[in-house]
């Protein structure tokens, strides 16, 4: 059965947020920044550090309302359809890997079946440890368990891989795709990795420096599965071409 | 190598002896202090420091008698009753001044004036007000423990990590499970904290309301004893009702933290 709203788009237009900084000295983070998700679409936010990302991600994800604009969200108003994964895996130290993957579901879904989610991360075997004796790279996967989960209607991930060693990174971008790819959901990563972003996504949506607003869109069309190294160049150099000294 | 292998030796003897030794040190120490304490006694005989053998014959016909038993159960009762109005109120109040900036500003100059009171102060008044009764006594221990509690569990709450509360509101987390999960295990350490603090300072509280105020209770029989001029039968009371809290906190505190805090340790 579809779920209300699945054919949505995620619609972003957001006209202006600021902060204030402990001088009193107002800093605008993003400015006239709209853009489009499409239903079942994986895309990036990829912009410079500093740029807004993180802050986009917050206000969308209703962490800060503090700002002139609108938004909306696939399945909003049909319980529990939003998921993220943060920059930190941000897991229950008192609770096991197993207990923090269900407290996020909803009630209806509480005991659902998630040996094939546990597997297919290669986390079987870790679901009665705490995350204190879990690495980082394992905490991760716990965090795109606990997200994968919930079978979101939209899922925002905030730089899940960063101060990652670059081969769990890579593992990690594996397994988040093939998770992924077993239930496509509309999906908005923030990174600041051109490369993961080529690897990841359908389309990759270029942010300016702060005030962050949208420079272009860049389309990857190829399947995920060709986009082996030779690939990976050519999409590379005409990125480069289309957004020169971007990132 | 020769090092390692004393290295390893020491590691084996230390862990063999480990769990044994505190409670080997423990023992000998109190030895030493009934034997200082029966030196003592003998080389000054006097009624007003009997040595411990009579202390402990008053002990064993008291218990008999079912006089001891009877008033320990109600001093525990009484300390029970007021640690767990204590608990609740000190902790409601201290997240909530923990959690409101505003509150807190306007409040602490009353918590820090409620935390200067002198107990007998409060017990007094409590029993002016509100007349010599079970409430009277049981409230007026409470509000001795209540600005502790307050102190404590504000730090708790301050020290929230907002991070935690982001992933419950994204994960539309019930206000029930945010409690369960996310706020009470965070406050769990300011509570262990204020509970242990708290038992060692109501049980003293409780023998001196019961002195003035009460009829029965380990407080009235030390009052009691004291007209009588019975030091063995005051240091028998005394000594039943340390060892009583003391088994309370090895079998019922400790176990509890260490259960509340297993996720803390890490596989060796």
């Amino acid at each position: 059965m579809q779920p209300v709203g699945a054919g949505v788009p995620l619609r972003v237009d957001i006209a202006e947020k600021t902060f204030k900084s402990a001088e009193g000295v107002q800093v605008t983070a993003l400015k006239e920044l709209a853009f489009e998700v499409r239903q079942g679409e994986f895309a990036c936010l990829l912009g410079p550090s500093g740029c807004g990302k993180t802050t986009t991600l917050r206000i969308l994800l209703g962490l800060d309302r503090d700002f002139r604009g609108s938004f909306q969200i696939p399945g909003a108003g049909d319980g529990n359809r939003t998921a993220a994964v943060f920059q930190e895996p941000t897991l229950l130290p008192w609770r096991t890997v197993e207990q923090n993957v269900r407290l996020a579901l909803p009630k209806a879904m509480r005991d659902a079946d998630l040996d094939r989610l546990f597997k297919t991360l290669g986390l079987a075997d870790m679901r009665t440890l705490f995350p204190s004796e879990l690495s980082l790279g394992l905490a991760r996967r716990a965090a795109l368990a606990r997200a994968f989960a919930t079978e979101p209607a939209v899922l925002f991930l905030d730089e899940p891989f960063v101060s990652l060693d670059e081969q769990t990174a890579e593992r990690l971008r594996h397994l988040l795709l093939s998770v992924w790819s077993a239930r496509p959901t509309t999906a908005l990563m923030v990174t600041h990795n051109l490369r993961e972003a080529l690897m990841l996504s359908d389309r990759i949506i270029v942010l300016s420096p702060r005030p962050a607003h949208v420079v272009g869109y860049f389309d990857v069309r190829l399947p995920r599965h060709n986009r082996n190294p030779q690939v990976m160049e050519d999409l590379l150099r005409s990125f480069h071409q289309k957004f020169p000294g971007a990132v | 190598m020769n090092e390692q292998g004393d290295a390893e030796t020491a590691g084996r003897l230390r862990s063999g002896l480990g769990p044994a030794l505190p409670a080997v040190t423990v023992i000998l120490s109190l030895a030493g202090l009934l034997a200082v304490w029966s030196l003592v006694a003998a080389i000054w005989p006097s009624r007003a420091f009997p040595p411990p053998g009579a202390v402990w014959q008053e002990l064993l016909e008291d218990t008999a008698s079912g006089e001891l038993p009877y008033h320990l159960g109600v001093t525990l009762a009484r300390v029970a009753a007021s640690f767990v109005v204590a608990m609740v109120f000190g902790s409601a109040i201290g997240i909530l001044l923990g959690s409101y900036r505003r509150a807190d500003s306007f409040f602490n100059p009353w918590v820090v004036l409620f935390l200067n009171l002198p107990a007998l102060v409060i017990i007094v008044l409590a029993y002016i007000w509100f007349g010599l009764n079970e409430a009277a006594a049981i409230g007026a221990v409470a509000v001795n423990k209540i600005p502790n509690v307050v102190v404590t569990m504000r730090e708790g709450a301050r020290a929230f990590d907002p991070r935690y509360a982001e992933m419950a509101a994204v994960y539309r987390f019930s206000p029930i499970d945010r409690l369960r999960h996310i706020v009470l295990p965070q406050l769990q350490p300011y509570f262990a904290a204020a509970s242990r603090t708290g038992i060692a300072l109501i049980w003293k509280i409780v023998l001196v309301v019961e002195l003035l105020g009460r009829s029965n209770g380990v407080g009235f029989q030390i009052y009691l004893y004291f007209q009588l001029f019975d030091v063995a039968a005051i240091l028998a009371y005394t000594l039943a009702f340390v060892a009583v809290m003391l088994v309370i906190e090895l079998l019922l505190v400790q176990p509890f933290e260490r259960h509340a805090t297993r996720w803390r340790r890490r596989p060796a």
